[in-house]
């Protein structure tokens, strides 16, 4: 019975801000990370953003898989599954498939999604299956002590690259807008914790697979790698849309560039996602109306024992034989 | 078995064939043979079923050749079915073939070559090929007819393509309904029956179809009445209790329907994937959902992230694709998520031979992934054992949480037996996902001291908030620094085993509880090798089998069972070194699997004999070295 009188509603709503966990709520040890290591920037933003958003810590799922990032997940207090090096995507997208009720979130390094898990990556997007998916882009293998990643600029040198790596990194965000069924793309950068924090935001609403590339700084080995862009706010742009993210006067002061972009123009993002210089920051890429394969297979899922006996006694009628020799 | 033949006139009087001397026997290997695309396989399938039908007693054998399209008429290209049916239980696909129904002579040829038709065998050739406008064709049937002849075969010739010809245009689509409906003479089965089948078969077709496919059926069952002299009669026991014909996929794939279990997910690959298109065709029905992923690591992975979610998952596969799934295997092992693996195993290594039979995945799934991974590997031995073999999985798995392997292979993925028609049971089913509050304290690897055990936390559970990984963990599920909490849980992983183990009745002995030599076999090759046993029993050999279906962990009560026996040996389809190879002995020998298994956990001189050739295995065969082991030949 739902109590109108005013003391019914007051105490309703105090049960509720009850129920609300707090920052502190959601974090938990202390994390092992070098100072200055980018992924402190996205924690901080994912405990932000749960508190915000009222989530349930046990309704929540961090997946992650093996790399300096993926040891996010033991860092929230929330449900965690640090698993194998490359492989949280279908980790997560069985955790989706089973559990529409959960919040579902991956945090994955470069080397981990773009390396061991690239087959994962590409059919993730294809796939569109609601969940969040971070990728901690250092454009170097943290974890093992600085080899070479497929993102890695040509020239970086690394411990498996002594004289610098051969090849044009790979463009994550080319890639991924290229992908059929693609539906949430954006870029943020662990610095600018505003825009990070936002476009987390946007991408936990999206109904779909949201895609966030965080350029992540790895000052254990890769001190200067984004200095151009740190050091230099005319080299980063900064995407806004009124369908989209606006930027605060703040952050309007700090970056001079702003772009108005509408993502829903996926030529536009495409384009955009190949600049370098200066770096587009926000959400490129939106398509809210992209089929979820996850709601697809589950379009006639209620599970019962019911069914279960009625189904079995159906194909055993097909294929029996009855006591007696004649068909049933 | 001998074949003890009476021959007895059917009642009444018909025309020529109809007036065949019934022979009577008691059991009959038939096997009907095409080019593939000709349909011989379906022809033999529904034969099987429609002989089951009556009562008898029936075990099919697919024939399939190696490539998808072989050349047409090639030796290689045998394309079809075997089927052995009998007056009791038919077990496996028997040694030799009594009767062959075959397109062309050049398939035929391949199955003679093989060794497939016993001597004296009824040959059914179509006769087209000898006035082929093509003279060398004309002229390679003539010579392959002279030469079966002269080798004492009874070949009779059957104008199949011109008979077929009156009915439909197209006789590589009806030839085999055809020749369905002269096999139903011969063994004079139901006609009705035969229809009823044939509606049954074609169900997805159009109406058009199944009535085309139906004339056929009767134009062969009628040319043969008339023009064949030549009829059997297999008595029927018709079983007390309802049956069901299923191939071993599909008893798999009904398994993961009655264990409750929701998920599967797969990556095509041959004998494995015929049962997720079956699962695929039913599972909606009930909820349930086949998820074909980009590759076997993703099918695995996602089959985790499900169980860890609280619906156990199960992903099916064979060799290859097993191997791919080896270090997500480790990370459930390690985890303690439930996991139901399906291999249907075929040759090996690498892409080996994807279509044929082997019992090479034994060492891999029972000792597989890195480090230590006890799991538990069940090896179905029957069609029936198929479908309760998933059920009894999931129930471990989610009991144990662990990964349980479910181990079949080629032999069973096509092969059809009727079998008891199993009854639901609700608690197949799993239980509800478990969302209750966690009792404050309560650590996620709390693991018991005397089992291993510990609650497993699923997603959702209020309190019971941890980070799973697949580092060494503690009781609390953070990774553990110091050494005795590894240790602590490759214990706690390894007791859950021998827990397991505990709960595990000894197998029955096949025979005498004592003798001279004990055969000890596992999965698919029960049937052959207990045949083997009753006919070395008949000859008056003091030999008996023991068959495994718990393969790891291995129930007690073995070693008293091998100790009651002069000698024991395994039988099995993996490769074991041949002691007669010169530089082969006693220090350098490769056990088979099993044998290597026993040998190493009991102390008993175990020896072994195995066959790798990619059929299923013959009773003569085990027969054969049943004899020669105890020294007669
Ligand atoms: C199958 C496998 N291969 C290799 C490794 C070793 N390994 C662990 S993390 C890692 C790379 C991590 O790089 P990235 O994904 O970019 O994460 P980062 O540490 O930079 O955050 C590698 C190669 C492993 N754990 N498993
Ligand atoms: S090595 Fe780099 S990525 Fe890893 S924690 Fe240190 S700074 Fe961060
Ligand atoms: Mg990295």
């Amino acid at each position: 019975m739902i109590d109108f009188s005013r003391d019914g509603v007051a105490e309703c709503l105090l049960r509720l801000y009850d129920e609300r966990v707090e920052i502190e709520g959601f974090q938990k040890g202390v994390p092992r990370w070098c100072a200055g290591c980018g992924d402190n920037a996205v924690l901080a933003a994912l405990q932000r953003l749960l508190r915000d958003e009222g989530l349930r810590p046990e309704k929540t799922v961090f997946v992650s898989g093996i790399g300096c990032s993926s040891r996010l997940p033991h860092y929230m207090n929330t449900y965690g599954f640090h698993g194998i090096h490359g492989r949280a995507l279908p980790v997560a997208e069985g955790i989706r498939l089973a559990r529409p009720d959960l919040n579902v979130f991956v945090n994955t390094g470069d080397g981990d999604s773009f390396s061991i898990g690239a087959a994962h990556w590409l059919h993730a997007i294809r796939y569109n299956m609601r969940m969040v998916v971070m990728v901690h882009d250092n454009q170097i293998y943290g974890l093992t002590k600085k080899q070479a990643s497929p993102t890695s600029p040509r020239g970086t040198k690394s411990n498996t690259t002594p004289r610098g790596s051969y090849l044009e990194g790979l463009n994550p965000l080319t890639v991924t807008l290229g992908v059929q069924n693609v539906s949430f793309v954006a870029q943020v950068a662990d610095w600018i914790p505003e825009v990070l924090y936002d476009v987390i935001q946007a991408a936990f609403h999206h109904d779909g697979l949201s895609f966030i590339r965080i350029v992540q700084r790895c000052p254990e080995w890769m001190p200067d790698n984004f200095d151009r862009w740190l050091h230099d706010p005319a080299k980063v742009t900064l995407l806004h849309h009124p369908t989209s993210l606006s930027i605060s006067p703040a952050l309007a002061r700090l970056y001079p560039n702003h772009l108005e972009h509408d993502p829903s123009n996926i030529h536009r993002a495409r384009e955009l996602a190949s600049v370098q210089d200066p770096v587009p920051i926000g959400i490129l890429y939106h398509d809210p109306t992209v089929p979820r394969y996850d709601e697809i297979l589950r379009a006639d899922a209620t599970h019962s024992g019911t069914a279960v006996r009625r189904l079995l006694d159906a194909e055993f009628d097909k294929f029996a034989v009855q006591g007696g020799g004649t068909r049933v | 078995m001998t074949t003890t033949s009476e021959s007895v006139p059917l009642p009444g009087a018909h025309p020529a064939g109809a007036g065949a001397q019934v022979t009577t026997v008691p059991e009959h290997v038939v096997e009907i043979i095409s080019d593939s695309g000709e349909g011989a396989q379906r022809c033999g399938q529904s034969f099987g079923a429609i002989a089951a039908r009556t009562g008898n007693g029936v075990w099919t054998v697919e024939i399939i050749p190696a490539e998808i399209q072989p050349p047409a008429r090639s030796v290689a290209g045998a394309s079809g079915n075997r089927v052995r049916l009998g007056s009791s239980r038919i077990t496996n696909g028997g040694d030799a073939a009594d009767l062959v129904v075959a397109f062309n002579e050049q398939v035929l040829l391949g199955r003679v070559h093989a060794n497939e038709l016993k001597p004296g065998c009824t040959i059914l050739l179509e006769s087209m090929w000898r006035a082929h406008r093509n003279p060398s064709i004309a002229a390679s049937y003539a010579e392959a007819f002279d030469a079966l002849v002269a080798s004492g075969y009874r070949v009779v010739e059957v104008p199949m393509e011109r008979e077929c010809r009156k009915l439909v245009p197209d006789t590589r689509r009806g030839k085999n309904m055809f020749a369905l409906g002269m096999l139903c003479s011969i063994y004079r089965l139901d006609l009705d029956l035969a229809r009823d089948q044939v509606a049954l078969t074609f169900r997805k077709k159009t109406r058009a179809l199944i009535e085309t496919n139906t004339r056929l059926l009767v134009a062969g069952y009628e040319w043969a009445r008339e023009h064949l002299d030549l009829a059997f009669h297999i008595p029927a026991a018709p079983a007390a209790q309802d049956q069901v014909v299923l191939n071993g996929n599909m008893a798999l794939a009904l398994g993961v329907v009655a264990s409750g279990m929701e998920v599967c997910s797969m990556y095509p690959i041959t004998p494995a994937t015929s049962a997720s298109h079956y699962l695929s065709e039913i599972f909606p029905k009930v909820g349930g959902v086949v998820h074909q992923a980009e590759d076997e690591i993703a099918a695995c992975t996602f089959a985790i992230g499900a169980s860890y979610a609280g619906k156990c998952a199960v992903t099916i596969t064979s060799g290859p694709g097993y191997s791919l799934k080896q270090e997500a295997i480790g990370l459930a092992v390690m985890a303690e998520i439930p996991l139901v693996v399906v291999d249907v195993q075929r040759g090996g290594p690498s892409t080996g031979q994807p279509t044929k039979v082997e019992q090479g995945d034994l060492l891999t799934t029972v000792f597989g992934s890195h480090g230590d991974a006890p799991k538990v590997v069940i090896a179905p031995s029957s069609i029936e054992d198929c479908f309760y073999s998933v059920i009894t999985a999931r129930r471990i798995a989610e009991t144990f949480n662990m990964v349980v392997v479910v181990l079949s292979d080629a032999s069973l993925a096509t092969a059809q037996q009727p079998f008891p028609r199993p009854e639901f049971d609700p608690a197949w089913l799993a239980p509800p996902v478990d969302q209750s509050q966690v009792p404050e304290g309560l650590a996620p690897y709390a693991w018991d001291e005397t089992t291993g055990l510990s609650r497993r936390f699923v997603p959702g559970q209020p309190g019971g908030m941890y980070t799973l990984t697949g580092l060494a963990h503690d009781t609390a599920g953070s990774v553990a620094y110091d050494p005795d909490a590894n240790e602590q849980g490759l214990h706690a992983r390894s007791l859950k085993l021998a827990a397991l183990q505990r709960t595990l009745t000894t197998p029955t002995v096949h025979g005498d509880e004592s003798g001279d030599l004990l055969v000890i076999g596992w999965g698919s090759t029960k049937g052959a090798i207990e045949e083997a046993v009753d006919r070395a029993r008949d000859d008056g050999l003091r030999v008996s089998s023991l068959h495994l279906r718990f393969v790891n962990p291995l129930p007690s009560g073995l070693k008293e069972i091998m100790d009651r026996f002069g000698r024991v040996m395994t039988v099995e389809g993996n490769w074991g070194d041949r002691p007669d190879d010169r530089i082969i002995d006693e220090s350098n020998r490769r056990y088979t699997a099993l044998a290597m298994l026993l040998r190493s956990r009991y102390l008993v001189d175990v020896d072994c004999w195995s066959e790798v050739g990619g059929q299923p295995l013959k009773p003569g065969r085990v027969h054969r070295v049943i004899t020669r082991k105890l020294g007669r030949s």
